[in-house]
């Protein structure tokens, strides 16, 4: 099989998530419940970006061990987060048959001015954006998915709003243009200039593109996919909350009928407490800056 | 005609996507003309495409298309938004529905390793993630049916392990696993032929929804 079909095959997993919640767990309970409510993948992690937060130092891949056991407690697809820059954590993933490697700003970065050569591997990437620049550079870099980075671990979805309105908004003014002028556009965006031709054509990413980051209620995850997300990443927003089970299955109904506002109503009662969250003004961190 | 698809999750657009192409280019396949005992030669057909999430989304469907996605996923909500026991009953009364991977799962009488399955229309035994994780997944070419050469697209895909009932057609095998099956008016696919530019299983659907419309027509 060549590297054209598989960078298609790897993209097609990513439109068979769309339409779906993936979550954030870290044990195989955790996994099972979010299996049990409906999600379409786990991303499996040490800690979820909250606790990455409250703990501070380096924050690494996590250990291969409890993400086995992980795979061997569901049947749906499960991710799991490598360094941004760190090819050998990404190796070490895909040596155990991870189903996609997220390359993640939530992590420390291994490097400040590389990120991984993602076109060296048979397994799929998602990797964060901010805008359509950082979003097919990505691509470009290999990357087969694309989600918001939002600011992870603060139950605000204040970016992740901001993020996807600004490439929305950035790939709309590339349709717009006029052949001649996309040139300049890849030039300004930093980004080749056939990616510009792309999204020229076909008014989207060559990529299906999740919103992540913040998204704690079924309200969140409904704004998203109206602003055009194919779907949701749920980090610290279903564990951290009162009653996980009941909030996850909300959400991934929510996501489903995104445009139903009566559903939603009554989806959104009784969900017990969301999570605490904290303003991203309030915090030390920004991930969203890591990895432009 | 109406064409109904399942939009609960998972890759639905890539269907519609795949109808509206049909729909814009002129298919040579869906000229009916004599020989396929219609009287349609030069007939135009307009097919509209229907996002099903809810029962009423039902309404005046012709046929329904499942499609890709996580078959976990899909079967939750199939039951908490209602449309199971709707769905069911109109495969059952002969509904012409085409699914593909996860949609094929739904189908399936049994699942290979679980006790329960879902809408149980198809009598054939399934197994999931039959060929592993995502470094599983492959890409080939095969006969489908009387569809020469078509490209196969399988995602971590399921296979059919097992038919339960003669009446099953195996239209396409792959090293010698079924991949690819008919049963009275269902027709399901372990692989994706939404994902490739080829529209030649979508237009014969289309050939076997008229049929049925048609005969239904004249019957009523």
């Amino acid at each position: 099989m060549n590297n054209t079909q598989q960078y298609e095959l790897n993209k097609g997993l990513a439109q068979m998530l769309k339409g779906g919640v993936i979550m954030d767990v870290t044990t195989p309970e955790q996994a099972k419940i979010a299996q049990e409510a409906g999600a379409c993948a786990v991303m499996a992690l040490e800690r979820i970006p909250a606790d990455i937060r409250a703990a501070g130092g380096v924050s690494r891949m996590s250990d291969p061990k409890m993400i086995k056991e992980i795979q061997d407690a569901v049947s749906i697809p499960v991710m799991a987060k490598c360094r941004i820059g760190h090819f050998v954590e990404a190796q070490i993933l895909e040596a155990i048959e991870i189903d996609y490697i997220d390359e993640s700003e939530v992590l420390s970065p291994a490097d400040d001015i590389y990120h991984i050569d993602k076109t060296k591997f048979k397994v799929p990437f998602v990797c964060g954006a901010r805008d359509l620049g950082e979003a097919l550079r990505r691509i470009n870099e290999g990357a087969s998915m694309i989600r918001t980075k939002g600011e992870p671990g603060t139950g605000d979805v204040i970016q992740a709003v901001r993020h996807l309105r600004k490439m929305n908004s950035e790939i709309r003014k590339i349709v717009s243009m006029s052949e001649d002028e996309l040139f300049e556009a890849a030039k300004e965006l930093k980004v080749p200039y056939n990616l510009i031709t792309y999204v020229h054509n076909n008014g989207k990413l060559p990529v299906v593109n999740f919103a992540a980051g913040g998204v704690a209620t079924p309200a969140d995850a409904a704004l998203m996919m109206q602003l055009g997300a194919e779907g949701v990443f749920v980090g610290s927003g279903i564990f951290k909350s009162g009653d996980p089970r009941k909030r996850a299955s909300a959400i991934v109904e929510a996501v489903t009928n995104y445009k139903d506002a009566k559903l939603i109503a009554k989806l959104s009662e009784n969900l017990g407490e969301a999570m605490v969250g904290i303003n991203p003004e309030e915090i030390k961190i920004i991930m969203e800056e890591r990895g432009i | 005609m109406k064409i109904g698809v399942l939009a609960l999750q998972g890759a639905f657009i890539e269907h519609i996507n795949m109808i509206n192409k049909i729909n814009q280019q002129n298919c040579p396949s869906l000229l009916f003309n004599q020989s396929n005992n219609f009287a349609f030669s030069n007939f135009k057909l307009q097919i509209e495409c229907v996002e099903i999430r809810r029962p009423k989304d039902l309404a005046e469907i012709d046929a329904l298309i499942i499609p890709g996605g996580e078959s976990t996923v899909q079967g939750l909500l199939l039951r908490k938004s209602g449309l199971f026991n709707s769905i069911k009953k109109l495969i059952e009364s002969g509904m012409p529905v085409l699914a593909t991977c996860a949609g094929l799962i739904l189908l399936a009488k049994e699942i290979e390793n679980e006790s329960s399955a879902h809408l149980q229309t198809f009598p054939i035994k399934v197994v999931r993630n039959a060929y592993g994780r995502q470094l599983g997944s492959f890409c080939s070419t095969a006969n489908v049916g009387e569809i020469k050469d078509f490209p196969l697209v399988f995602i971590r895909a399921p296979y059919i392990k097992e038919c339960l009932s003669p009446d099953v057609t195996v239209l396409c095998k792959d090293k010698d696993r079924i991949v690819a099956a008919q049963y009275k008016n269902q027709f399901v696919y372990a692989f994706h032929p939404e994902m490739s530019d080829d529209t030649r299983i979508h237009e014969e659907f289309i050939k076997a929804v008229f049929k049925y419309s048609s005969k239904k027509l004249l019957a009523g």
